[in-house]
């Protein structure tokens, strides 16, 4: 167990306590000594971190780490095997409702007859049981899902199945579902992966300005820090069973990253600033939580 | 005009006429879903299955009933314990879980229809159904069971679209993927095994799959699509009924070929479509709303 933790700096505030929810600004994600096992395997422990409200994270990593089970640990899906983790003050799992999920995907399936609107509007009342009732509420929910298309510049395909649309428009239709309830806290896994570098630079912008002019606190995951590192505030990396947090200038080093991997590592910056990780071991074959269930 | 008013003269045929309109909404509704969550496969098993289970109850001596919803039952919960939608399995072992349900389904039905050394008749009728035999007891049951299979999918049926078309972000809303994913099959299950009891286990699969099919073809709007599909069944099951009283010919032939020929047309018509939109430029993107 090593609960790391960057140089401080404009680092958050350490936390040191476990006990309820601090008035206030109390941190949107916080966790100490967390640990998660599958069977008699450490997929990652000690994980301390506090993510501010409205800052904009990064969940960086190689593959296999364990990145996605990070995020399924503060939707409350993933139960921690040590440790503690806290969302939106509340144990995870309590505070679902205020949390807008975009799950790891390849893409809708292409057959699928169903319009770009009506997959946004299942995220607004997708959960709710019975049929809806023309009127009010269904008026009130036509304008709601409206807005969200419109908030993430897809009014123009939304009227179109999703089986037909490309890569960058359905990631932007799956970001409004998320959105359209209005959350807290958006958690994003890998959105940008399967999307040509233009589109990857607009989605990264789009998730930056909802961040900013929303104030949601945005957590990311992601296996190339570049598209998005004009605009993070903080990183989580994970690496080697553990993990670091901070911001990305002072975690994303050489001398952070060897002492993660616990193997020399070289952090190089290339001419146009992008960030290269050059010498990072590979995790074993075994450590994959895409398989682990 | 006047052979229509004869023909609704006939008690028979009115019986025919209200039963089939209760088969079409309840088969065109529960198919849209099964159609949008690719689970064609598995309603065609459901329709058949319902053979094996009615020759086993005659064989047995109890009523067919029995056998129709008991099989039917037993069929949808084996089928959806290996449901990919919930992530435990792939869609490629879904099919062959389901394809060997289906193939000792029917040989078991063979099988009982042998042992027992009654009459032959009886396979026509429970492959094929008696639409035109229809009493005024069994409309009323079948009403029954319809209206009360349209209520239950009714009342699941926002969160089962959103298990159906985003599994893991619904699974991440606290909906109960796994047990939407059963209790649909459930629904589907007992809705196929009271329609094929009157239409026979073929007739009532054509109705689950061609009119959602066409209705998906030609439109994305859901509840639009729904509509489209019900209103759809609904024709082409009067048609055929009509159709079939004038000529020798049966009604299951006529509704299928009718059902069909929906499709072929849906589907031509947006290939046609499809085709000259990409050799011409764009000129206006479809509006949403």
């Amino acid at each position: 167990m090593r609960p790391e933790r960057a140089p401080a700096g404009g680092d958050p505030p350490v936390t040191g306590a476990a006990e309820g929810p601090s008035p206030g600004r109390a941190p949107a994600v916080r966790a100490g000594g967390a640990e998660v096992r599958f069977a008699d395997r450490v997929l990652w422990s000690g994980v301390d971190l506090a993510i501010e409200p409205g800052t904009f994270t990064a969940i960086l990593g190689p593959n296999g780490v364990g990145k996605s089970t990070f995020l399924k640990v503060v939707l409350g899906l993933q139960r921690l095997s040590a440790g503690w983790v806290e969302v939106l003050g509340a144990p995870a799992g309590r505070e679902r409702h205020r949390i807008g999920y975009v799950p790891q995907r390849k893409s809708f399936d292409q057959s699928l007859r169903l319009r770009g609107v009506d997959v946004v509007r299942l995220g607004f009342d997708g959960r709710r049981w019975g049929v809806p009732v023309p009127g009010t509420r269904s008026r009130h929910a036509r304008t709601t899902v409206a807005e969200a298309v419109a908030l993430v510049g897809a009014t123009g395909f939304a009227g179109r199945p999703v089986g037909d649309l490309s890569g960058g428009e359905q990631q932007r239709l799956v970001v409004a579902q998320a959105l359209v309830r209005g959350p807290d806290l958006l958690l994003l896994d890998e959105p940008l992966d399967n999307l040509d570098l233009a589109n990857q630079g607009a989605v990264a912008r789009l998730v930056q300005r909802i961040c900013r002019e929303r104030g949601v606190t945005v957590m990311m995951v992601a296996h190339d820090v570049n598209p998005i590192l004009p605009y993070l505030d903080q990183v989580v990396y994970l690496a080697a069973g553990h993990a670091v947090a901070g911001t990305p200038s002072e975690v994303i080093t050489t001398e952070t990253l060897s002492g993660l991997y616990g193997a020399p590592v070289e952090v190089l910056r290339a001419s146009d600033g992008r960030l290269v990780v050059v010498g990072a071991p590979e995790p074993p074959a075994l450590h994959s939580d895409r398989h682990a269930r | 005009m006047n052979s229509l008013r004869e023909l609704f003269g006939y008690p028979f045929m009115v019986n025919a006429l209200q039963a089939g309109t209760i088969v079409a909404v309840v088969s065109a509704s529960m198919g849209w879903f099964m159609v949008l969550r690719r689970q064609t496969f598995a309603g065609h098993t459901l329709s058949i299955v319902g053979f094996p289970g009615a020759a086993g109850a005659i064989l047995l001596g109890i009523s067919p009933a029995f056998g129709y919803f008991g099989f039917c039952a037993v069929a949808a919960l084996l089928i959806g314990a290996a449901d990919p939608r919930a992530g435990t399995t792939t869609y490629r072992q879904e099919s062959a879980l389901i394809g060997t349900v289906q193939a000792m389904a029917l040989a078991s039905g063979f099988l009982f229809v042998s042992l027992y050394h009654g009459n032959l008749n009886g396979l026509t009728g429970l492959l094929f159904g008696s639409f035109l035999g229809i009493t005024r007891g069994q409309v009323l049951t079948l009403l029954a069971v319809g209206a009360g299979a349209l209520v239950g999918l009714a009342i699941i049926a926002r969160p089962l679209l959103f298990a159906s078309v985003d599994p893991e972000v619904a699974a991440a809303a606290g909906l109960p993927v796994r047990a939407l994913s059963l209790g649909f099959l459930l629904l589907l299950a007992v809705a196929v095994a009271e329609t094929a009891q009157i239409t026979g286990a073929l007739l009532v699969f054509a109705l689950l799959v061609l009119p959602p099919a066409t209705a998906q073809t030609i439109t994305g709007r859901p509840a639009f699509g729904l509509g489209l599909s019900v209103t759809l069944a609904m024709v082409v099951t009067w048609a055929g009924l009509v159709a079939a009283y004038y000529t020798p010919y049966p009604t299951g032939a006529f509704i299928t070929t009718f059902s069909f020929a929906a499709y072929a047309l849906a589907r031509g018509t947006r290939w046609l479509a499809e085709r000259s939109r990409s050799t011409r430029p764009v000129i206006a993107s479809e509006v949403p709303g």
